[in-house]
């Protein structure tokens, strides 16, 4: 079931060519679920090569053993800065658990998305997270965590985490300063025309509404109706042809499924002649 | 006969719609697998032929994007374009410089033009370390108690003012043969002290978001623990050593964190005092210069590293530990300030 934007989300984003794309900002809870994938990644990777390195170190010892050491310190560091920023600079602007959730960083000018922007967002990663997370374990390890530094930590943590739904662009803190959004990339296959569908020859009664029942509705319940088709399911079909029945006055019989199709090839094509004439029907509520 | 209506399908309204799809389809898709090959391998991936017809397509798409949103109601079809169109967008105009080109450019130019872009809050950050310097060392002269008050014990690790001149001296220079000299520990010392150290200083960098306090705060105690350092050493005649003893990575290491620590700064002033543009956009132009300055600033740190992890452990003269620590001050001095010719494109 396609997941449609929220309008509010919507930016402005015009290309060279001066088309508006119509971006989609990610939202708090995609940006979370992405952020949790790459979270998982990097711990994996981190805990595979420590186990990788002691069994090294401990069957060589000597200068193996060295260079294993040298290498999980400095891995250490890779992982926790190196990570993010490598993986934005390339092609796809985004880190694998952004791919999975279909994001990408772009930059908000609608320029090239540059390495500095990438360093930018990617460092202050340091206080929004690792700060408070440094400040807990060392406090755990000394057996110190005191109620007050444990609230500290909680309330700086709290202000970070927050930040992006704090703000209308849902920027975090390293957003802010590097210029860039979260925006949804996702691969969308082409569906099928669902006129082209309803246009195959079809059984049964033929269906011809009059204009005042194509005018019941505008194009938010043409869409709504088109996402209903598309889900097929079908409870949900036979419930929305129950609605939009009474409403028209419809008294005619047929299946709940071709009388959906039927009315939404009819609807769309009066609303799209419409367009054509420079009226735009919002919804059903809309009455110029 | 009726001019409006189009011959092709007199009695048929679905058709524009059909037709303009069935018009273009073909090309949607073409430039769909495009991008799905060139995503999923590289650039390399296409031949020539394909190369070429990339930014065709995507114009073609644009320009289907623009009229379905003006003419069809379908959802499916204006998402799937809008998608498609986004795809192919940040695909031409992203970031297609080579990486070998990119670094050079970040040498030649990037690095040290942010280092000079920062040169006003360097001075402060300078004068900073300064004042910590001198305030720790003056409290410390006059009142040795305040020594435990500044340097933390695990920093000291013995170095405090009860430990006597001889193995004040030992800490500075090794024993032939002594335990100084266990070479192996060495690289791990120094890679552990560049991880350690890139951290504090990015650190100093990201903390400059509130206001630049954090930043001038941190720099200010890193010179207190000089002073105070210097307040031990210096009275019993070891100044000249303690001094050979940091500059043979200090020169390179302290200069790191000032540019760490200036890049937080100049962040903090932009959020601060936006000046002329919004604070959104000066937070925006100082990070990126900042950025800049902190990806040279973890390569400083790396040699200082270097430096210190062997060099120091290895070289115990306290002539060549400032020839060492000078030559590399000058050579910075000399690769981030020199005037220098700005390239032609930019």
């Amino acid at each position: 079931m396609p997941e449609h934007a929220d309008e509010r989300l919507r930016r402005r984003f015009i290309t060279p060519e001066g088309v508006d794309l119509g971006l989609v900002l990610a939202s708090a809870g995609e940006r979370a679920a992405a952020f949790a994938i790459d979270a998982a990644i990097i711990t994996a990777t981190f805990l595979l090569a420590t186990i990788l390195l002691l069994v090294i170190g401990a069957w060589f010892g000597g200068n193996t053993g060295q260079i294993a050491i040298i290498l999980w310190l400095l891995g250490l560091f890779v992982a926790r800065n190196g990570y993010f920023i490598l993986f934005e600079m390339g092609p796809r602007g985004a880190t694998p658990g952004k791919r999975r959730s279909g994001l990408r960083v772009v930059a908000r000018n609608g320029g090239r998305l540059t390495g500095d922007a990438v360093i930018a967002r990617n460092l202050m990663r340091e206080i929004e997270l690792f700060l408070p997370l440094s400040f807990w374990f060392y406090q755990a390890h000394e057996g110190v965590a005191d109620a007050a530094t444990a609230l500290f930590g909680l309330g700086w943590s709290g202000i970070f985490l927050f930040f992006p739904l704090m703000n209308r662009d849902r920027l975090r803190v390293g957003d802010l300063l590097a210029g860039t959004w979260v925006v949804r990339a996702p691969k969308t296959e082409l569906d099928l025309d669902l006129i082209r569908i309803a246009a195959r020859p079809r059984r049964g009664p033929a269906y011809s509404f009059t204009d005042a029942q194509l005018d019941a509705y505008g194009v938010y319940e043409l869409q709504t109706l088109e996402d209903v088709l598309r889900a097929n399911d079908w409870a949900t079909i036979q419930t929305v042809a129950e609605a939009i029945r009474t409403r028209i006055g419809w008294q005619a019989p047929g299946g709940d499924s071709e009388f959906l199709n039927a009315y939404y090839t009819a609807l769309r094509l009066r609303l799209e002649r419409n367009l054509l004439f420079g009226r735009r029907r919002e919804n059903k509520f809309d009455r110029r | 006969m009726n001019p409006f209506r189009s011959p092709a399908a007199p009695a048929d309204p679905a058709a524009t719609a059909r037709r303009f799809r069935e018009a273009h389809e073909a090309d949607w898709r073409r430039l769909d697998e495009l991008l799905t090959l060139a995503e999923k391998r590289s650039l390399r991936a296409l031949d020539e032929e394909e190369l070429m017809a990339l930014p065709v397509l995507y114009r073609q798409a644009l320009s289907s994007l623009s009229v379905a949103r003006e003419t069809s109601l379908d959802r499916a079809l204006v998402e799937y374009l809008e998608s498609l169109s986004a795809r192919a967008y940040f695909f031409l105009y992203g970031v297609r410089t080579p990486a070998g080109q990119r670094l050079r450019a970040f040498v030649l130019h990037d690095w040290p033009a942010s280092v000079r872009a920062l040169w006003r809050e360097t001075l402060v950050t300078l004068l900073l370390t300064v004042a910590g310097v001198v305030a720790a060392y003056l409290l410390v002269i006059h009142d040795t108690s305040w020594f435990y008050s500044i340097i933390p014990s695990e920093l000291a690790g013995g170095r405090d003012p009860t430990s006597s001149t001889a193995a004040l001296r030992a800490t500075l220079h090794a024993e032939p043969g002594g335990p100084a000299a266990d070479r192996d520990g060495l690289s791990i010392f120094a890679t552990f002290l560049f991880t350690h150290n890139a951290s504090v200083a990015i650190f100093a960098f990201a903390l400059g978001f509130a206001f630049g306090l954090p930043s001038a705060l941190l720099i200010v105690a890193n010179g207190c623990t000089l002073g105070a350092f210097f307040a031990l050493f210096a009275p019993r005649g070891l100044g000249v050593d303690l001094g050979g003893w940091l500059a043979i990575h200090g020169t390179t290491e302290i200069f790191a964190i000032l540019i760490a620590g200036a890049a937080g700064l100049r962040i903090g002033r932009a959020v601060a005092f936006p000046g002329p543009s919004t604070r959104l956009a000066a937070a925006r132009e100082a990070g990126r210069i900042s950025a800049t300055a902190m990806a040279g600033v973890v390569v400083m740190l790396m040699v200082a590293g270097l430096l210190e992890g062997i060099a120091r452990q290895r070289i115990d003269a306290n002539a060549a530990r400032y020839a060492i620590g000078g030559g590399a001050l000058l050579l910075w001095l000399a690769y981030f300030y020199w005037p220098r010719r700005r390239p032609a494109d930019a």
